[in-house]
């Protein structure tokens, strides 16, 4: 299936899950920092390994930035 | 005077609270501007800021670095903003977001109204800092130099108020002095001027009206010499506090003289017309 991953289309397994598509990001999930909204709604980290993401959720994968 | 580079003497016996918490250093640096992690670190160091903000942006893969490692590694504590918000609506998302990447109850709320101006959103704002409050959210919002404005936001619960002194980045100083110090006079939280610093006696003046504190980003990053300007900023913040408590002199149109006249000796040439 499709998900709007950061704003790109990306193609990932039928029974993907927030941490399945933030592992493909590279991104280090032991570290403070990152946070995940699904369809504008925060997924708590905790929560990462069980949800599911349906076909075209928008995902959105969010760190720290310089800023303000 | 002499003034320490490492605690500056207006510091020890006057800190700034911020519900509830203690810091010995009244200049908040932004991150903004700063392309390069070291340069940040040093500024960070060279300010001796105890609080700084970060935004929240996609994650780059080919990103090296963190700033979260720069603000660890300095031992200061993380302001998250909602930098690049339109809305209400994504300001609150944005702030829900930082909580959970930073496990912190702590936002500067930025809701702003167009990218040409970068000026706050009021009625947005006002709606955010209504639900983010409710939320249990610590916030600091960016406002206007409208000391109604401000009054709201205490109102609403926010633990300060951040009020600009002219557009972000732009470098023009406190257009409107008047209205800093009436906000003083209006608002019981702290008062932290957000936006204009384009030099150190603009961040002087902003502590001389009252002031609590002062952010400063692009002042400081694109200043030809980084390092220098964030100790320039930072000394002009205490000298301003340390002048604010001080309490100045009022302005006169005529001259007071400081050497009295008694005992002025005749010299025979000074006619009544000159006094």
């Amino acid at each position: 299936m499709i998900v709007e991953l950061n704003g790109r289309r990306t193609e990932v397994p039928e029974a993907a899950t927030v941490e399945t598509v933030v592992s493909g990001l590279d991104v280090d999930l032991g570290r403070r920092g990152v946070a995940v909204a699904v369809d504008a709604e925060v997924v708590p980290r905790s929560e990462w390994r069980r949800r599911r993401l349906r076909d075209g959720a928008h995902v959105e994968v969010l760190t720290a930035m310089q800023g303000g | 005077m002499a003034i320490d580079s490492t605690r500056p003497a207006a510091a020890v016996e006057d800190p700034l609270v911020i519900a509830g918490e203690t810091f010995h250093n009244r200049l908040l640096l932004g991150t903004g501007g700063f392309t390069r992690l070291d340069a940040l670190a040093e500024a960070i160091a060279a300010s001796g800021t105890e609080l700084v903000t970060v935004a929240l942006r996609r994650v780059d893969p080919d990103s090296r670095g963190s700033v979260i490692d720069v603000v660890d590694g300095a031992g200061v504590r993380l302001l998250p903003n909602t930098a690049g918000c339109y809305t209400s609506r994504d300001a609150v998302v944005t702030a829900r977001l930082a909580r959970e990447a930073f496990q912190t109850d702590w936002v500067k709320l930025e809701v702003i109204g167009d990218d040409r101006t970068l000026l706050p959103d009021a009625p947005q704002l006002l709606e955010a800092a209504e639900t983010l409050v409710a939320e249990g959210f610590v916030v600091l919002p960016y406002t206007n130099d409208d000391p109604i404005l401000a009054r709201r936001l205490q109102d609403l619960g926010c633990v300060a108020v951040m009020p600009l002194g002219s557009p972000i980045g732009s470098g023009m100083g406190i257009r409107n002095p008047y209205n800093l110090a009436i906000m003083r006079d209006r608002v019981d939280v702290p008062l932290i001027l957000d936006a204009g610093v384009g030099t150190a006696s603009d961040a002087a003046l902003a502590m001389e009206l009252g002031c609590d504190g002062v952010l400063c980003a692009s002042a400081i990053a694109r200043a030809e010499d980084p390092l220098a300007m964030a100790r320039a900023v930072s000394v002009a913040v205490d000298a301003g506090r340390l002048a604010r408590r001080a309490g100045r002199i009022p302005r006169r149109l005529h001259a007071e003289a400081s050497t009295p006249d008694t005992g002025l000796a005749d010299l025979g040439s000074v006619g009544d017309d000159r006094r």
